[in-house]
């Protein structure tokens, strides 16, 4: 396909769904379309804008169009030893820049070198009036007016179209090795705790069925120091164990009950509910499976300061999201209206 | 509200009458922050000493439509803490204490007139410290931090405030107390810290903060390089970023500042030189080594004269100490000063730093330039005399120009120093009617009746108009008595 300006096109879009006040539900690659509360609306595909603007490597930013997809980006990034720093996750072939910032998710490497947003640098949108409207830019530091890039990412298309984004990038490191440890889910959560407190260049980690595995970065002979701090069997054949990570592909993600995110303090003891689960994130992101009643889970999740969403399920969802108090959850409605005012884009995906 | 009215009637209920200072004399402290060019008296400043107390003034301020100005420790350089002669100062340096230190979840949870410095330093027993460090860092709060996402020489590794924030708490114009953010690694909904951060005192009152602590680096290293053209050390800065090695702070400063901060500190830089690059690396161990190697390699290719590594934790900091009393190094060479800060692409670096100087001797004020280089981040200081009659207006046309060059070459007004009062017309230059029309949309949702910082930040339409029309006129300025903010 062919790297093509569709900004007419999408923004003639918006204005018919204005004239004849007909709600969009934003779609390209839908590799994550499971992601998120069901959107009964007519869908408006964006996956044709799409193609890499703008891409520095001594700048350390690229800039693409929101259907430019993930996996192109990755690959002209990695020619030049670079990436994109919070490693996202494709869930699927055609899985766009677009939708993986609108999404807001991030992979193995986000506690170690920053998320999603934490990368965003500027976006242009069109917002729910149909206006195409530009924020924050390519350099890394620009706090001329509200950082409204930055609130798109996460805000999954309920705020405004992502037409084009700006994000940093970051230097390849010389290279990565897996280090496992055969140990309880307590002592790793122990180990990982106390690694977070030293300085050591660790860049994911992973815990399932009494093995934690830790991947490290850094020049040869620092790997090898490494081992030693840390100890621990080097995986030999480490290929694909963070892809598989990274895509939900290991067997514990086979389980057709639905699967849940508890984001969470990365020292919380781990609840006898959320037991049938893999760890990732030092302990602050822990995969569960149940067919526990939501209400319950959110509970459990809040308690312990962090909070869950329905991450993939065979029903359709309408409540996936933590519930918000009364107060945060008002403010969310009227930031949604100073962005969309109709309710035109993305309904009821979020918060409805 | 009557002018009239008693102001201590008003608060009488709201806090303790100590804690409102309303005499001109009392008031004259607080008459401007550190962008001294413009000064103006508030109806009274308050100094709530508690969450409630912030709470009842705001309520207060409600119902008697007061506007209300927020301010940290007033080092902000664009205005932000100017107050508004029909509004209150509500200063938060009261709220100054360190609720939590966790150090296995490595985070501080503090009030927001927290100074900067002081968390690092309560930290320090843990091994931990907090990342941004603003070259104001002794006396700026963490309040004051948030709403202008203050950077430091380390935010090129480290990131910006908004990179190291958790947690927010704040009271809504309206009075109610909404936490945003949490101690995980994201959380459920928009990402308000995000809209927070570098809102400017617009949007609510930081009451309390948790902020990301880190392990303190295990090693360091500091080189100091000396070029003899501005434009050499620009080329190094982006070959260094270019080969792969991302320094902890990659600082530049030229001749007029390399000389005023030997004179002022003597930190031991070369003076004879047109440009120096100083460059922090921390890292494990090894790689460290070959860091620094990179450096140096990169810094000799672009023809530096000299290039020393610190040889001890003394040497480290005191070539530290000159980068940071450069502004008041600075100071000693001129009555007044008005620092900019508009970020670039590196790659731009010569350019501008060349044609901020044809633009300086084309408008006769000297120019110094010391800046956050790694991340192109300019900090020009436009040096003048607010005695000498339209040296300020001078001044602030200089600066006008330098802030569009740096849109023109696809950066921004502001990297890290926020719009304020100062930059309220560039920010016609930067966006589109349509763009501030939706930042007015973002205060509303969050301040409906724009009691928090009203007519900062986002210019007006007939703001942007007569701006639009001044410029068509070059130089002579229309309306010159009229205050211009
Ligand atoms: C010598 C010098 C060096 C500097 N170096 C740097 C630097 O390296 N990097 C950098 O980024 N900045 C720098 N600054 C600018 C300044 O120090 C920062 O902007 C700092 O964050 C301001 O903090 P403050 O507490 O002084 O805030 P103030 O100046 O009091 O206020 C700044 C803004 O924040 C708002 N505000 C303050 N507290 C709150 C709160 N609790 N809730 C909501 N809004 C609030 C105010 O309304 C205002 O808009 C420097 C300033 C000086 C004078």
């Amino acid at each position: 396909m062919l790297d093509q300006d569709h900004t007419d096109s999408i923004s003639t879009a918006i204005e018919n769904a204005i004239e004849t006040k007909t709600a969009v539900h934003i779609t390209a690659g839908n590799s994550k379309s499971f992601y998120g509360n069901s959107c009964d609306a007519k869908p408006l595909d964006v996956s044709q804008h799409r193609g890499i603007i703008d891409y520095e490597p001594s700048e350390l930013f690229i800039t693409a169009r929101c259907g430019t997809p993930l996996k192109e980006i990755e690959s002209v990034l990695r020619e030049q030893q670079q990436m994109l720093q919070f490693e996202p996750p494709h869930f699927g072939e055609n899985s766009t820049i677009g939708g993986t910032v609108a999404c807001g998710l991030s992979g193995p490497r986000r506690p170690y070198n920053g998320s999603v947003r934490d990368s965003v640098l500027g976006a242009h949108i069109v917002n729910g009036l149909g206006d195409y409207l530009r924020f924050g830019g390519q350099v890394m530091k620009n706090v001329a007016g509200y950082d409204v890039a930055r609130l798109m990412s996460g805000a999954l298309g309920t705020l405004g179209i992502i037409m084009q984004v700006s994000l940093k990038v970051i230097p390849m490191p010389a290279a990565e090795k897996t280090l496992c440890f055969e140990c309880s889910r307590t002592e790793a959560l122990q180990k990982m705790n106390r690694w977070t407190q030293m300085d050591v260049p660790i860049t994911a980690t992973y815990f399932e069925q009494n093995m934690l595995y830790v991947r490290v970065a850094g020049i040869e002979s620092t790997l090898h120091s490494l081992k030693q701090t840390l100890g621990g069997e080097e995986l030999v054949d480490d290929n694909d164990i963070w892809t598989e990570v990274r895509e939900q592909q290991r067997a514990f993600f086979n389980d057709p009950a639905p699967l849940w995110r508890i984001s969470i303090p990365e020292d919380t003891n781990h609840a006898a509910l959320f037991d049938n689960c893999v760890i990732e994130w030092n302990g602050g992101l822990r995969w569960v499976k149940s067919n526990t009643s939501d209400n319950e889970i959110f509970s459990v999740a809040g308690a312990a300061g962090g909070h869950a969403t329905l991450f993939r399920a065979e029903h359709k969802k309408t409540n996936c999201f933590q519930p918000l108090p009364p107060s945060l959850a008002k403010l969310h409605t009227d930031i949604k209206r100073a962005f969309d005012p109709h309710n035109f884009l993305n309904p009821g995906k979020m918060y409805s | 509200m009557n002018p009239s009215s008693d102001i201590f009637a008003i608060f009488e209920n709201c806090l303790p009458s100590a804690n409102i200072l309303a005499t001109v004399e009392k008031l004259r402290p607080y008459e401007c922050d550190a962008f001294t060019a413009y000064k103006s008296l508030p109806l009274a400043v308050l100094l709530p000493e508690s969450r409630q107390q912030v709470i009842n003034i705001v309520k207060r301020c409600q119902r008697e439509n007061i506007p209300i100005v927020t301010r940290g420790a007033g080092t902000g350089l664009s205005g932000g803490a100017h107050p508004i002669t029909n509004g209150i100062l509500l200063n938060l340096s009261k709220l100054n204490e360190i609720y939590e230190l966790n150090p296995t979840l490595r985070y501080a949870r503090v009030g927001p007139g927290v100074r900067n410095l002081a968390i690092s330093d309560a930290a320090e027993e843990f091994g931990l410290y907090y990342a941004p460090d603003p070259s104001s860092q002794i006396a700026c709060t963490i309040g004051g931090n948030i709403a202008e996402n203050s950077g430091g020489v380390h935010c090129l590794k480290y990131g910006l405030t908004v990179h190291n924030l958790l947690e927010v708490t704040f009271i809504s114009a309206h009075g109610e107390e909404i936490t945003i953010g949490n101690h995980c690694y994201d959380y459920p909904g928009y990402d308000l810290p995000a809209l927070m951060t570098g809102s400017e005192g617009m949007l609510g009152i930081i009451v309390e903060a948790k902020v990301r602590l880190l392990p303190i680096p295990q090693n360091k290293e500091i080189i100091l390089a000396a070029f003899n053209s501005v434009e050499d050390a620009g080329a190094a800065v982006s070959s260094i970023i270019a080969s792969g090695v991302i320094p902890a702070g990659l600082e530049m400063m030229d001749n007029a500042v390399i000389k005023a901060t030997e004179n002022f500190c003597h930190p031991g830089y070369p003076v004879d030189a047109a440009a120096i690059l100083l460059c922090e690396l921390d890292g494990y161990e090894q790689e460290l080594q070959w860091e620094v190697e990179q450096i140096e390699q990169n810094c000799r290719r672009h023809k530096a004269t000299s290039v020393s590594k610190a040889k001890n934790k003394s040497e480290q900091e005191l070539f530290w100490k000159g980068r940071k009393s450069a502004f008041p190094a600075i100071g000693q060479l001129a009555p007044d000063y008005l620092c900019m800060d508009g970020t670039i692409p590196r790659k731009h670096l010569a350019h501008v730093l060349s044609q901020i100087s044809e633009l300086s001797q084309q408008y006769e004020l000297p120019v110094a330039n010391v800046f956050h280089a790694g991340d192109g981040n300019l900090h020009p200081l436009i040096l003048y005399d607010a005695n000498q009659e339209n040296d300020l207006a001078r001044a602030e046309q200089l600066g006008g120009k330098i802030l569009e060059l740096c849109v023109e070459v696809g950066g921004t007004i502001t990297g890290e120093h926020g719009v304020g009062i100062e930059k309220l017309n560039q920010m016609c230059v930067q966006f589109e009617r349509t763009e501030l029309d939706q930042f007015e949309r973002v205060k509303t949702a969050f301040d409906s009746n724009r009691l928090l910082n009203p007519d900062k930040v986002i210019p007006t339409l007939q703001r942007c108009a007569e701006f639009g029309a001044m410029h068509v006129h070059k130089g002579e300025l229309p309306f010159k008595d009229l205050p211009r903010f």
